[in-house]
């Protein structure tokens, strides 16, 4: 008698916004099934990954991910029916197609994967639910755009549906921006609209994956951003356990990740991002999928979440696999994310709402300073202990650059600065150097880079297009290798792992030791 | 445009593809090749006499066909059968087509063949006898009785077939001077004895072994070439009665008639040795070189009794016998080709071998 | 020989983030390796930053450090860890710069780490562009003309004698960061204080270019024994000038004939024995003057690479797990072939396929940047696909993508024909089917891109049956050119636009003409021995076997 077997989409190759987390979840998928004795048939055509390697399923189709080549394969093979939810955007987007033609998906239902994605449906959900969501509207035509704009306030936040990665999504400040916005995004998305949110500016973001089998639902982890919200969460670094919410806002951030994981029926894993302004809760989107963070909390956890949500997907509980509660750490851990700028010369490096980043690395540790010095260690960052430091912030940011500069200063820094920032620190009482910019006279700030006389950099853009002269002294910076900060909290966070590197040495702990802290 | 042809196998298959070359029927003993590339040399080697070759790699004809890379005097083989010709060869060497110089030898190939499947096929129930025939014959009950009745290689002297009838130089200097009992050799073979500075005369298998010695070799090459060993008495004979005066080398088909001359037993493998990468194991030194084969028979390991022969080389895919030596003559054999082409040179080094041995012989 | 008795626990090193040039082949070969140490008794102690991969599962590894992967870091392991060994070669670049850094800094002699896999002087030489170029010239193999400078006259000095133009490489770079192609002395200066910077020893070499030769690739593997045996052959469809992860690939090598591939894999044995990498696998790449012949090596990569991981999944052989046993102690022969459990693992694939590697660009996350290809990798991910000839694993490979085309279709082109032949822009296989519908021949296009013209004859092929498709617009396609488009890896989809119709037309039509598509297995051996592993592509042979009578 033949064993009953699974089929598991892949990711299909890497790119940005959709790479190794998809793989490493596939694989999972995979050993689970085998753990409950079930044949795994992958399907994929990455040469890189693990999931492609010969002794990883019980059987291996090395196909494009195509519904001729998928629904091929179903038909020789015909298996349980097949699973969709771990190789990021490439498999769900087979999802409907194959239930279409009688394929069985199994886990959450491709119904409920489309309400998450359809924003009319999502909507009424939020509504039933009574969870807020920042005002928002739909557009197909500039003049349409522009009157929601106008309706909820800029800056706003758009982007054409259907993407993953935060393909072609900005923010945009005033009526020019939205206009530029639309003759591009046209293209990409054809009939699909337009959605125009109002965006949240300085707002506190927060993921959180849960794993859900119909009837329970347990937090896998909450994790707070350490950028604000605005920059894709692909490209944020994240801190988990949350490192400054108050609980009161986590708990019920948790409450609201049941409250939609049972109401969608999911049966497997689901992420949802926040966004926390003001106390106030927003939400901003769902995934009922594994999203790229499952690894990361699952090492941070340690309880292999991809395998667990493979084991609902097969008809097991929560109760069955014993995840009845959730886990929060004792100690921290950082996610941060490495960008390929370097590759790209000339790019200008801030983050937005478009996924840049290639990858990612973790930094663990007791303390929340050590495990964000380590994380930055990584990523490749360099950490000064001394030296100059440029610093040149928007309008805005100037009163909060006031404090982390002048500490940067008492642990012995050189505070070199623009001449907007350096007045501002000045009239406070700061002693500061003011430099000139590139077509502001000699030496200036690149001559300073160049001559390798500058250990850290911290820029915050203006939220409308960035100047000539502040681009090139980003792109020197990468190309040069030299620690660049271009948020405020991601300063904040420097100046307390520099601090912490300055006070004590990096303690090294094996994976194993921490689980049993 | 291609004529339709099929491609017959004696246990009732037909397979349906494109004749390529001369548009005639042939038959002989199917086997398939592995090497991924080499398929000019291969079509010139006179050992596959007799047979029809599969090439398991699909894409045949990609660099053409050149002048150089001949082994012999013509095309040997009785018909290839590949998935898919090139009709655009591309190389800088590139004379004509793989698919002119059929139509120019009169061989005829066939295309579009689901070559796996039919390789294991051959896998399975070992090498069959196998016709191709143009399609303007269609009575498929007919073409498969015809390729029942085609004669088979077993039991039959082939090297006769191939084998020039007179003696030739192949190069007249050198230090010393090596006979090539000429049993369908391939031309890499004579390169490289003269390369090792031997003056190369080949002389046909079937020339008494009085002549021979009237010749004065240094030393004796027994080459390789098409069939089944069995029914070479002939060359039995001659061997025993040089075995005692001269060094002897042996190679392919020469290891199996020295392997008879000591009393050795052949056997046909399944579906043979065909190809460029047979790990084949030196165990006096442990070393595994990756080696060319191509036999269908072979000497079977457990009947090499006299105590003087000793296995010098085993194949690690299947333990067959790769090569022996004996112990008080001077003559030694493999199996494998060690003049490659087509395939690794791993095994260049032993000619050298040759070479030591005469010098050896030499001092004595 | 036996596996090695003196050590017990092996430290291995990861290739941390996911990064333009390393990607997670680092990690396929990372989780290989830990298996096969395991597997064999040995405690592994692994470091990678990086958490989103399966090699560091808590389960993979006894010891698991998700730490940085600096210098400092990786010493304080070894100090509490106190390993026995280090394997290098698993972690990319990254762990090879880490373990010279170690080295340098006493590290491994103090607490005694022995180097497994590869040596210092190994990875040195291999690395050390002026090393590796005096050691094959050393073993007789040609080079690239070239000199090393460390200054900008220095590098002025060498351009006169190299003459233009000339690729600057950086040593000691990731995936060939700041490697560039200088046509006159004004690009020379504008670029080359970029690539010191780059470089971690501030060392450039200057290169006579070989633009337009035809690229090779070998996987070579060897032992302690000294037996060394090729894995795979790769031909690259874009010829040199193009970083070797932004080319196209095809294994295994198409144009060469026995004799070329033969001296080709003549030279790799000997390089790898001068190099002195005395176990595990290297990654080999040459290229060969299309007009004479004439071959060069490029360089080396001493340990496994995004190449070994194609490599593997192209033949079936398991090259990181392999590489890990012959670090341990273990000869090829006394490694069983995994596929067919019953050959040993000494051997070479030979493969009765094709195999089409192509890569995945995202330049339009980064608007600002010029989708132009050149020695510096800017790929991000890469497709791997397998028929039974060039033409099916190529559309195949181009409908993996997902880059919404669905085979070598019409599409809209943004550049002038001519220049989006010339440059190579990762659509230029689009601009080739363009070129043929203008009625270019094959030579010309041959002449601007330097594409060898058995592939351009090969894409001909597609474009031909595409214009014989177009002919039954308005009528049943038959079914003789229906299969052919199936064999030549046309999707349903593909055909079905030709036709202006629907997918499901197409699909529809297929199973009335019962087309069936076949599962052939990859099997490291071409179907000579039986093979256990299950792993498949698809593929449609049309001429299977027709009659069957007893």
């Amino acid at each position: 008698m033949a064993k009953k077997s699974v089929v598991i989409l892949g990711g299909g190759p890497n790119r940005i916004g959709q790479g190794i987390e998809f793989d490493y979840c596939c694989v999972h998928a995979s050993m689970a099934l085998k753990e409950e004795d079930y044949e795994s048939i992958m399907v994929n055509c990455n040469p890189e990954t693990v999931s492609t390697d010969y002794d990883t399923s019980t059987r291996l189709y090395f196909e494009p991910l195509t519904i001729e080549d998928v629904f091929n394969i179903i038909e020789y093979e015909n298996p349980l029916g097949i699973i969709v939810q771990f190789g990021g955007q490439t498999p769900l987007n087979l999802a409907i197609p194959l239930q279409n033609r009688g394929v069985k998906i199994l886990g959450t239902s491709p119904d409920a994967i489309d309400i998450a994605e359809d924003r009319e449906r999502f909507r009424v959900l939020i509504n039933k639910l009574n969870i807020k969501q920042s005002p928002s509207g739909t557009a197909i035509s500039l003049e349409q755009a522009v009157t929601i704009a106008q309706r909820i306030g800029y800056p706003v936040l758009v982007r054409p549906s259907y993407v993953l990665g935060g393909r072609a999504m900005e923010i945009v400040y005033d009526d020019s921006g939205l206009k530029e916005f639309m003759e591009k995004a046209i293209e990409i998305s054809e009939e699909k609209p337009i959605l125009i949110d109002k965006f949240l500016e300085d707002a506190i973001e927060i993921d959180v994956d849960a794993v859900c089998d119909g009837k329970t639902c347990i937090i896998g982890g909450l994790m707070e951003h350490i950028e604000e919200a605005g920059i894709h969460s692909g490209d944020s670094a994240m801190v988990l356990p949350a490192y400054s919410l108050a609980s009161n806002i986590i708990k019920e951030i948790k409450e609201i990740t049941r409250k939609i994981s049972l109401t969608l029926e999911v049966k497997g894993l689901i992420n949802i991002q926040f966004a926390v302004k003001n106390k106030d809760i927003y939400i901003i989107e769902v995934n009922p999928r594994a999203s790229r963070t499952i690894p990361f909390i699952s090492k941070s956890i340690g309880v292999p979440l991809a395998k667990l949500a493979t084991k609902i997907m097969i008809g097991k509980t929560l109760k069955d696999l014993h995840f009845t509660r959730e886990i929060i750490p004792k100690y921290f851990c950082v996610k941060e994310s490495v960008f390929p700028f370097n590759r790209f010369p000339g790019v200008d490096v801030i983050l937005g709402p478009e996924m840049k980043s290639t990858g990612e690395v973790m930094g663990i540790d007791t303390s929340f300073e050590m495990a964000y010095a380590k994380s930055q260690l990584a990523a490749g960052q360099n950490l000064p202990f001394s030296g100059k430091i440029f610093i040149s912030v928007k309008d805005k940011d100037k009163p909060v650059i006031y404090s982390i500069a002048s500490q940067f200063q008492k642990i012995g820094f050189e505070i070199l600065t623009s001449s907007g920032t350096g007045q501002f620190l000045k009239k406070k009482g700061m002693d500061v150097v003011i430099i000139p910019k590139i077509y502001e006279g000699r030496p200036n700030i690149v001559d300073y880079i160049k001559n390798n006389e500058i250990s850290l950099i911290i820029n915050t853009p203006s939220g409308k297009k960035p100047r000539k002269d502040i681009v090139s002294i980003r792109t020197i910076a990468v190309e040069r290798g030299i620690s660049l900060v271009t948020t405020i909290p991601g300063a904040k966070a420097t100046l307390l792992a520099i601090k912490k590197l300055k006070e004590e040495k990096v303690k090294i702990k094996s994976l194993q030791q921490y689980y049993k802290i | 445009m291609h004529t339709k042809g099929y491609l017959v196998l004696e246990n009732g298959q037909i397979f349906s593809g494109n004749i390529f070359g001369a548009h005639k029927k042939t038959f002989g003993e199917l086997i398939f090749n592995t090497s991924m590339t080499g398929y000019q040399e291969i079509t010139y080697d006179p050992s596959y006499k007799g047979q029809i070759v599969v090439m398991t790699y699909p894409l045949i004809g990609n660099y053409g066909t050149n002048k150089e890379d001949v082994e012999s005097y013509k095309i040997h083989l009785e018909g290839f059968v590949v998935k898919e010709l090139s009709k655009n060869p591309s190389n800088w060497q590139a004379d004509i087509s793989l698919e002119e110089l059929f139509k120019k030898n009169n061989v005829t190939g066939i295309e579009n063949i689901d070559t796996r499947k039919l390789t294991l096929i051959l896998r399975e129930q070992g090498a069959l006898k196998a016709g191709i025939f143009p399609a303007d014959e269609n009575n498929f009950k007919n073409m498969i009785q015809e390729t029942i009745n085609s004669p088979s290689i077993v039991g039959k002297d082939i090297v006769k077939k191939v084998i020039k009838k007179e003696p030739y130089w192949w190069s007249k200097t050198g230090k010393y001077k090596v006979l090539v009992i000429d049993c369908g050799v391939k031309y890499n073979i004579l390169q490289l004895l003269a390369k090792q500075n031997f003056a190369v005369r080949v002389i046909p298998a079937d020339y008494p072994y009085q002549e021979i010695i009237k010749e004065k070799p240094d030393g004796i090459l027994i080459s390789n070439g098409p069939g089944d060993p069995q029914p070479l008495d002939y060359l039995v004979q001659t061997l025993s009665n040089l075995i005692e005066r001269y060094p002897v080398f042996g190679i392919c088909l020469g290891q199996q008639i020295l392997g008879m001359v000591f009393g050795g037993k052949i056997y046909k493998l399944k579906f043979g040795h065909h190809g460029a990468n047979h790990p084949t194991k030196t165990l006096k030194t442990g070393k595994i070189d990756i080696t060319v084969q191509n036999h269908g028979f072979c000497v079977d390991i457990n009947s090499l009794k006299d105590p003087n022969c000793e296995i010098t080389h085993i194949n690690l895919n299947d333990g067959t016998m790769e090569g022996f030596r004996h112990k008080k003559y001077p003559a030694f054999s493999v199996q494998f080709h060690p003049e490659a082409s087509p395939g690794p040179h791993d095994a260049n080094y032993i000619f050298n071998e040759f070479w030591t041995m005469i010098c050896q012989k030499e001092k004595t | 020989m036996p596996k090695r008795k003196d050590i017990n626990r092996i430290l291995l090193i990861g290739s941390g983030p996911i990064i333009i040039g390393q990607a997670c082949e680092f990690d396929y070969s990372g989780s290989q390796a830990c298996k096969a140490l395991r597997e064999e008794g040995y405690k592994v102690i692994l470091i990678n930053s990086n958490p989103a991969t399966i090699m560091t599962d808590p389960e993979m590894a006894d010891i698991t450090y998700i730490e940085p992967l600096i210098p400092e870091v990786v010493a304080g392991i070894i100090k509490k860890e106190k390993p026995d060994a280090l394997l290098p070669t698993m972690g990319g670049q990254t762990a090879l710069n880490l373990t010279v850094k170690l080295s340098q800094m006493g590290v491994l002699t103090k607490y005694k780490v022995h180097l497994i896999g590869a040596n210092i002087n190994a990875i040195k030489k291999a690395e050390d562009r002026q090393l590796f170029k005096s050691a094959m010239i050393d073993i007789g193999l040609n080079v690239p003309k070239s000199g090393v400078a460390y200054t900008l006259e220095e590098s002025l000095k060498i351009s006169s004698e190299i003459g233009f133009p000339i690729i600057l490489r950086p040593s000691f770079t990731l995936g060939g960061t700041g490697g560039a192609i200088v046509y006159n002395i004004d690009e020379l200066k504008e670029s080359i204080s970029k690539a010191f910077d780059l470089s971690l020893n501030h060392e450039i070499l200057l290169e006579q270019s070989v633009i337009g030769w035809k690229e090779f690739e070998l996987e070579v593997m060897r032992d302690k024994k000294d037996n060394v045996v090729i894995i795979c052959s790769i031909e690259n469809f874009d010829p040199m000038g193009i970083h070797t992860g932004d080319s196209i690939t095809v294994a295994p090598a198409q144009t060469l004939t026995d004799k070329e591939y033969q001296n080709m894999r003549d030279a790799a044995i000997k390089i790898i024995r001068e190099v002195g990498v005395e176990t595990g696998g290297s990654n080999i790449q040459f290229a060969i003057n299309p007009q004479n012949g004439e071959m060069v090596v490029i360089e080396m990569n001493p340990r496994v690479s995004r190449s070994s991981a194609l490599a593997s999944k192209a033949t079936g052989f398991p090259i990181a797990k392999i590489a890990a046993k012959l670090a341990i102690g273990y000869t090829l022969d006394e490694i069983p072939n995994d596929i067919t459990k019953k050959t040993p693992a000494c051997f070479e694939p030979t493969i009765d396929y094709c195999v089409v590697k192509i890569p995945k660009f995202n330049f339009e996350k980064f608007p600002k940047s010029k989708p132009c290809l050149n020695t510096s990798m800017k790929s991000v991910g890469e497709i791997m696909s397998i028929g039974r000839t060039f033409k099916e694993a190529l559309q195949k490979g181009i409908r993996s993508l997902e880059s919404g085309y669905c085979g070598l279709e019409e599409k809209k082109l943004n550049m002038e024909l001519e220049s989006g032949l010339k440059n190579p822009i990762p659509e230029r296989l689009f601009y080739i089917r363009e070129a043929f519908k203008k009625g270019y021949s094959i030579n010309k296009i041959y002449q601007i891109t330097f594409i060898d013209p058995w592939f351009l004859y090969n894409l001909k092929e597609i474009f031909d049956t595409e214009i014989e498709i177009q002919k039954y617009k308005n009528s049943e396609i038959p079914m003789e050119l229906f299969k052919k488009a199936k064999e030549y890896g046309f999707s349903d989809k593909h055909i079905a636009k030709i036709l202006g119709q629907k997918e499901e037309n197409i699909y529809n039509l297929r199973k009335k003409y019962n087309i069936k598509v076949e599962y052939k297995m990859v099997d490291t051996c071409a179907g000579e021995f039986e093979a256990q592993t299950p792993y498949y592509y698809s593929t449609y042979e049309q001429n299977s076997i027709i009659e069957e009578t007893k």
